[in-house]
């Protein structure tokens, strides 16, 4: 009778053997270092004024159009947030007895959830470790957006050729050897550009220095593997909407699952290989259970 | 190659109201998709920097496959476990298959921003990211799609062999051997690329790491993506079987029904054993008991899916044709809503966000499943796909 007991099992096992691979992952993927000429920005809650200086050097350095949907009945660029014309923002935090202002940008992570996304690589950590996008290679698929932890990528939603939109940190500016436009601005050093490492020293040194100041944590030295650009606060960071404290890179689980299953493809070769053999014994030994129509194949 | 001796044309007339309806629906659909071209994706849909991926991705791509599983469902029973009897199913279930992972292809392009850059996936191997996800399923659909349409090709043959006009009749002929001689390893591709991009489509959220509710987020998702399109492929045959069956009266082997049917029973408390066992494992089991929202999704996907168990595993019940399709068609919901619920629902970008498809959206998704519907009624009626003998005249 149809399907007995013994080849549902057998089937089982086929479709188990095909689905452990995945869940017998070949250890968990190593934990990923900067690289040696990453550079970021440290960016601090206790000197930013909210000037937004560098929202309007951003969008000057970078062409963007203006934001005008914000506030001032549309005689403004004031950007809420980022989006489709802005790459790098100021926001304001205000809280019962406590206020900060708080940049966004970017993070350039050093193990990044968007390049892991990338499908041809169209976002990739190029030269100083920046996250750089590459029209050419995107299809606009959007996985950028689902992966990145602090909601950075934008999509060009008003546009019939739309592209991604993100702070690149200038690098276009770096190669002339300037500083990115909002670091540059500045007018209180609240966000500072060096070396990764330069920035990490410095923002422990502010931190032994003003203790009583400060939350006592660099965000973005260790928070989701790491990021290039750098937090100091006064307020905790999830109330500025830094939602994530683990170290854990957004690409960790889902890459080592993936290894595991496609290690060298080895087992999706073996599964096929396993897969033609019996059929090709099927076919040979005729079907079984077959009435007087045999099976066309 | 021998001929499957019962598949025939159904025959009859092609332009019904119905017909004529779905036709409607089809193009008003084409419709909406040229205006979404014209006028860019933000007018188009309610998609936002917040959800970028909607009902285009939730329901045509990621359900929309999986409910096109009945033909690797089948073909695993038929060509792997060696079950004759169920070949008569293999073709309507191929062409549902081949007909869903088309929609999902097209659906892709109509969803991504730079289609016109979507032909280099496939060439640009030198620029692959293996790391990714996406990069495995959109390769692994877009060689299933051809491989379902050659999987489905001894129908086409067979009718064009005794075709009116000499050129099909030649090509037919030509054809014919070196498709016998190729057709097994293109049936193993049939059953190994669905195992890959079905689980992969669970590993693809994995990315959004933690802003997907960790109810749904576990390194066990592609695990539960695959046992779910198979309960889903089971069921669907079921379901398609059932419904053809009624609409173009012909008879079914309901025996062969109800086997189909337990073992998508079974294939759904292995998901949801997997899924409770997984949760106990890893300590979070306290966020199904929470009563909000979230945990009141999880325990209805669960509970749509392990229906059949109650409708078919009744001794007195398991031949009433009528259960054995509600048992298939609550899996079949249930899998869907986990699906969403995993792509839309549990997937959190933060606050000030939200989502609900525009109109466009929905009609245009609605316009390709009714051109589903179309085309594979006008195969069904010319080509030698449907078996079982006809119970009466073809009286749609």
């Amino acid at each position: 009778m149809a399907l007995d007991r013994r080849s549902l099992l057998k089937g089982a096992a086929l479709t188990a053997a095909a689905a452990t691979v995945g869940t017998a992952p070949a250890g968990a993927r190593e934990r990923r270092a900067a690289p040696a000429d990453a550079v970021g920005l440290l960016y601090d809650t206790t000197r930013c004024i909210g000037c937004k200086a560098c929202v309007v050097a951003c969008k000057e350095a970078n062409n963007m159009p203006p934001d005008t949907d914000g506030y001032g009945g549309g005689l403004y660029d004031a950007p809420e947030a980022l989006n489709e014309t802005t790459r790098n923002v100021i926001q304001l935090y205000q809280g019962e007895d406590e206020t900060s202002f708080v940049k966004r940008q970017c993070m350039h992570c050093v193990d990044p959830g968007c390049v892991g996304a990338c499908m041809l690589g169209a976002l990739q950590k190029r030269e100083y470790g920046i996250v750089t996008w590459d029209g050419s290679r995107c299809i606009g698929c959007r996985y950028c957006q689902v992966a990145c932890p602090f909601n950075v990528p934008k999509f060009e939603w008003s546009k019939k050729a739309p592209k991604i939109v993100k702070c690149e940190l200038c690098v276009h500016r770096l190669r002339e050897g300037k500083e990115p436009a909002c670091s540059e601005v500045c007018p209180r050093q609240a966000v500072i550009f060096g070396t990764r490492a330069e920035l990490l020293a410095e923002a422990h040194r502010r931190l032994a220095g003003h203790p009583d100041r400060y939350v006592p944590k660099v965000y973005g030295e260790h928070e989701l593997g790491g990021t290039q650009c750098l937090y100091l606060s006064h307020v905790p960071f999830e109330k500025l909407g830094f939602r994530f404290q683990h170290d854990e890179p957004v690409p960790e689980v889902q890459q080592t699952v993936q290894h595991g299953i496609y290690q060298g493809f080895a087992a999706p070769l073996a599964l096929y290989a396993v897969l033609g053999a019996v059929m090709f014994r099927n076919r040979r030994n005729g079907a079984g259970e077959t009435g007087p129509d045999s099976p066309d194949s | 190659m021998h001929t499957t001796a019962q598949a025939q044309p159904v025959g009859g007339r092609l332009m019904t109201p119905l017909y004529k309806l779905l036709l409607a629906l089809g193009g008003l659909g084409i419709a909406l998709i040229v205006w979404r071209f014209a006028a860019g994706l933000g007018a188009a849909t309610n998609l936002s920097d917040g959800y970028p991926w909607g009902l285009w991705i939730a329901y045509d791509v990621v359900t929309g496959t999986a409910i096109a599983c009945g033909g690797y469902a089948v073909a695993l029973i038929v060509y792997v476990l060696n079950k004759g009897r169920y070949h008569p199913l293999v073709r309507s279930a191929v062409l549902a298959s081949a007909l869903g992972y088309s929609v999902a292809g097209l659906s892709i392009l109509i969803d991504v921003g730079r289609p016109w850059h979507v032909w280099k996936v496939p060439l640009f191997f030198w620029e692959w990211n293996l790391n990714s996800a996406l990069l495995e399923v959109a390769l692994c659909i877009m060689a299933y799609v051809f491989v379902l349409w050659i999987e489905l090709s001894p129908a086409f043959l067979e009718r064009w062999k005794v075709s009116g006009r000499p050129g099909l009749r030649r090509f037919a002929e030509r054809t014919q051997p070196w498709l016998d001689r190729a057709l097994i390893w293109i049936l193993a591709l049939g059953i190994l690329l669905p195992t890959m991009h079905q689980s992969s489509l669970g590993s693809l959220m994995l990315l959004s790491g933690p802003r997907l509710h960790a109810l749904w987020n576990t390194p066990i998702l592609p695990l539960l993506f695959l046992v779910s399109c198979l309960a889903m492929g089971y069921a669907i045959v079921v379901f398609e079987s059932t419904l053809g069956g009624a609409f173009f009266r012909r008879s079914h082997d309901t025996a062969m029904l109800v086997s189909l049917e337990r073992v998508a029973a079974w294939g759904s408390l292995l998901f949801v054993a997997l899924r409770l066992g997984d949760l106990a494992l890893r300590g979070r089991f306290g966020l199904a008991l929470q009563g909000d929202l979230k945990s009141v999704l999880f325990w209805i996907e669960n509970a749509l899916v392990l229906a059949p168990f109650l409708l078919v595993f009744g001794r007195a019940r398991r031949y009433d044709a009528r259960r054995l399709f509600s048992g298939a068609l609550l899996v079949i919901l249930g899998g869907a809503l986990y699906r969403f619920d995993t792509y839309l629902v549990a997937f959190d970008p933060g606050p000030g966000w939200s989502y609900f498809p525009s109109a466009a959206e929905t009609l245009i998704t609605l316009g390709l499943v009714a051109l589903e519907g179309v085309v594979y009624i006008a195969l069904v009626t010319r080509f030698p796909i449907l078996a079982g003998a006809p119970s009466a005249a073809p009286a749609r």
